[in-house]
């Protein structure tokens, strides 16, 4: 069923504060990424690393300051889920790193 | 003005499509033409095309799956036809690029517009009722999502007439895929059927999963819930975490084939081995979002006509639940070939031989269930013990083929072709098809002919075995898939048994209609008026048939597993009585926006298959602007005044008398 005002236990609706901050770091994250790739002047390794780890720091960003996410809300589940999810995201990623890792020398590319 | 999309864009050529094309007109005239006589437009649309009911959206979502049903056989049975004539340098009926566009539309069709859509229409009709829900926690999402899945399958089916399909096999690899290999329209017909459609399951994953975590009635804890629900919460999860690789990786590939970007081609550092390593990654949780309903259909059907709790009731979820998490790590099987080495495959060839463990607790579950229960062979019963026997043996084929050694020798062979038929018809369409029968009565209101479902599935029965054990033989002798001729005449008499296996299972789908037919012809014989026709265990059984628009007149409290046939055992029984006290009910209202964003996705998606700009853009805007009229509406729900819910309530009782 439709409830629209539908009471929140423990979830948070954020503040316009929130918001804005949120909003800027977006922002400077994104710029952040975009620059070290733009201006040329960085290496491969120093500029994978800060794409990685910029957009990682994104993610983090918005899902505690957009979408409220906090240990507490929903009597925990929203934790377990994201905890869940973090550990799905960490097996596909990191196992599609070591396969094309592993395909990478086996096929001696480059 | 309409980008590449030009008259010559459509097949006037191909006999064979015309004449289809020609009977699905005449058919569609006819039934437009019988709306309009009966003055049922109006009815249509605000009874179905608009409504917010679970029950009608899963009712739709069933529906539309059957017609795909016959549109994916049809081209099942072209290919087993082609391949009966094809030998020894006959070229058969169907030209290559002809016979290359129905393997992909046959897969293509059967997982995501069969097999996905009777999975998501049970999970509508069922959960919120076995949960003593009145609906799903986002109504309008709900609708939403139907009409975005309906969008892809207009868009397959207008492929088949203007312009054409993929020529790439189900998953379009790259970079057959990419631009260089596939210039044509085909692949971007499959791009925007999938993505507009994968968006629509997405949504409804997050929908169902918050409406069993939040939407349960009373007591009913997460270790009371119906198994059927436990395999829906686990298919949400896999939906949620999975669909978005999907939607990601058909969005790096339309990169490349509309902006000119290079993530899957050949020059330019473009990895074709990353598609294939990402498009499995969402790939094999799809297989379980697939199955695990099934498993739970299974579960619901043994231990109601057995008349006994399951067995293993713990187990059973726990199976489940560790199914969910291993479907996650095994996706390497698929490429054993690729390249990687020996420790990669080890360890993948080992995580998929694992499932083979829960996946076997939950045999011996519906096993030991069965053992000494007072089993009734009724169709749904007849289903189960089938996929029990057919499950296990595509279970043990695919146990072969995750020993990377036997892999190598099988991969791209007929064998996996086998294999996967094996597992899919004799799990998840043995599944849906017991699920049908068993929870038609609660949509409808009326029992389905137990005569007409036993025919129709020793047809399907038969007619498997009889199409797919000659591909396991074949295989062995160097068969490959995807085989538009082949030089060996003496493959020939084993692929004409498979053809004639494949007639086997259209008698199968016959009987599917005419059981439908009779069932309707003789409703009034077969009308259940209890709401309870199989003397069942669970909620949704415990309310009238259909159930009304607000399910439950008062929201049930839940004590146990099998909450309902507690009720039952009390002392004196469990009587319908009429309450003395009625509340109202609130309800959400239906809704014209949902049909409506789903139509203008429709032209999107068209229209970026044709590169026709202007039209882009109109269905751009329209889909926004949909939207936001949609979220500054805030008259979204109403109240069902405690007088009509009494005056529907007092009908039911009044049925319930004169049956009496």
């Amino acid at each position: 069923m439709s409830d629209i005002h539908t009471s929140h236990d423990g979830a948070s609706h954020g503040s316009y504060k929130s918001y804005f901050i949120g909003l800027i770091i977006s922002i400077v994250l994104t710029l952040i990424a975009f620059g070290v790739v733009m201006t040329g002047g960085f290496s491969v390794p120093v500029m994978m690393v800060t794409v990685v780890v910029t957009a990682i720091a994104q993610v983090l960003v918005q899902l505690v300051l957009f979408m409220h996410l906090n240990t507490k809300a929903e009597g925990g589940w929203n934790f377990i889920a994201i905890v869940f999810t973090v550990g799905i995201l960490g097996l596909i990623i990191g196992g599609s790193l070591w396969i094309m890792h592993n395909i990478h020398v086996n096929m001696m590319l480059n | 003005m309409f980008g590449k999309l030009s008259l010559d864009s459509i097949p006037y050529h191909e006999p064979i499509i015309m004449v289809t094309a020609t009977v699905i007109g005449i058919v569609g005239a006819l039934v437009v033409g019988l709306i309009t006589y009966y003055r049922k437009w109006g009815y249509l649309w605000r009874d179905w095309i608009t409504s917010i009911d679970h029950k009608k959206i899963g009712i739709m979502y069933f529906l539309v799956a059957l017609v795909m049903l016959v549109r994916g056989f049809a081209d099942a049975i072209m290919m087993r036809t082609q391949q009966a004539i094809a030998a020894g340098g006959a070229e058969g009926y169907l030209p290559p690029h002809h016979y290359d566009q129905i393997f992909t539309a046959h897969g293509v069709i059967m997982i995501f517009f069969v097999a996905m859509p009777m999975v998501i229409g049970l999970m509508n009709l069922v959960v919120p009722l076995q949960i003593g829900a009145r609906d799903v926690a986002f109504p309008f999402m709900n609708n939403v999502s139907f009409w975005l899945f309906a969008a892809g399958v207009i868009l397959v089916n207008v492929s088949l007439v203007i312009g054409e399909f993929a020529k790439t096999g189900w998953l379009a690899y790259a970079p057959l895929s990419e631009l260089k290999y596939s210039p044509d329209v085909g692949v971007d017909y499959w791009i925007w059927s999938l993505q507009i459609s994968g968006i629509g399951t997405t949504l409804t994953g997050i929908n169902f999963f918050v409406t069993i975590l939040k939407m349960r009635t009373k007591g009913m804890s997460l270790f009371r819930m119906p198994i059927f629900t436990w395999t829906a919460l686990c298919t949400n999860v896999l939906i949620i975490l999975s669909f978005p690789i999907l939607t990601a990786t058909i969005a790096l590939l339309t990169l490349d084939r509309y902006l000119g970007m290079h993530f899957f081609t050949n020059d330019m550092g473009g990895s074709q081995m990353m598609y294939v390593n990402l498009i499995w990654a969402w790939g094999h949780p799809e297989v379980y979002i697939l199955i695990l309903p099934a498993f739970g259909v299974f579960s619901e059907v043994i231990s109601t006509f057995t008349k006994k709790r399951l067995f293993g009731y713990k187990t059973m979820v726990w199976a489940t639940v560790a199914i969910t998490f291993l479907s996650f790590i095994v996706w390497l099987h698929h490429f054993f070939t690729m390249g990687a080495g020996a420790n990669v495959n080890a360890f993948f060839g080992i995580t998929t031989m694992i499932i083979a463990i829960p996946t076997g607790v939950k045999i011996f579950n519906w096993l030991f269930t069965m053992y000494r229960g007072r089993l009734e062979f009724t169709a749904p019963v007849l289903w189960t013990i089938g996929f029990i026997i057919t499950f296990t043996l595509g279970g043990m084929t695919g146990v072969m083929l995750a020993v990377p050694g036997a892999n190598f020798v099988l991969h791209n062979s007929l064998f996996v072709i086998a294999h996967f038929h094996n597992v899919i018809i004799g799990g998840v369409v043995f599944g849906m098809m017991a699920g049908f029968t068993y929870w038609f009565p609660k949509a409808f209101g009326f029992t389905l002919s137990e005569k007409w479902g036993k025919r129709s599935f020793w047809c399907w029965l038969v007619g498997f075995y009889l199409a797919f054990m000659p591909l396991y033989a074949l295989s062995f002798f160097g068969a490959m898939r995807r085989m538009q001729s082949y030089e060996q005449t003496e493959w020939q008499p084993l692929m004409i048994v498979a053809w004639f296996g494949a007639v086997v299972i259209a008698m199968g789908i016959a009987c599917i209609v005419i059981q439908l037919v009779v069932s309707i012809r003789d409703r009034e014989k077969n009308r259940d008026v209890t709401g309870d026709p199989w003397d069942a265990r669970t909620l949704e059984w415990s309310t009238s048939s259909p159930p009304p628009n607000y399910n439950f007149a008062h929201l049930p409290t839940v004590h146990s597993i099998d909450s309902y046939w507690e009720m039952k055992q009390q002392p004196g029984g469990f009587k319908r009585e009429l309450s003395t006290h009625f509340e109202d009910v609130h309800m959400p209202k239906n809704t014209n926006e949902g049909p409506i964003l789903g139509l203008f996705s429709l032209i999107f998606g068209f229209a970026l298959v044709w590169h026709i700009w202007w039209l882009v853009a109109v269905g751009a805007i329209g889909m926004f602007v949909t939207f936001m009229v949609r979220i500054h509406n805030d008259d979204v729900d109403y109240h069902i005044p405690a007088a009509e819910v009494e005056k529907t309530e007092r009908e039911y009782h009044k049925r319930l008398e004169m049956q009496a």
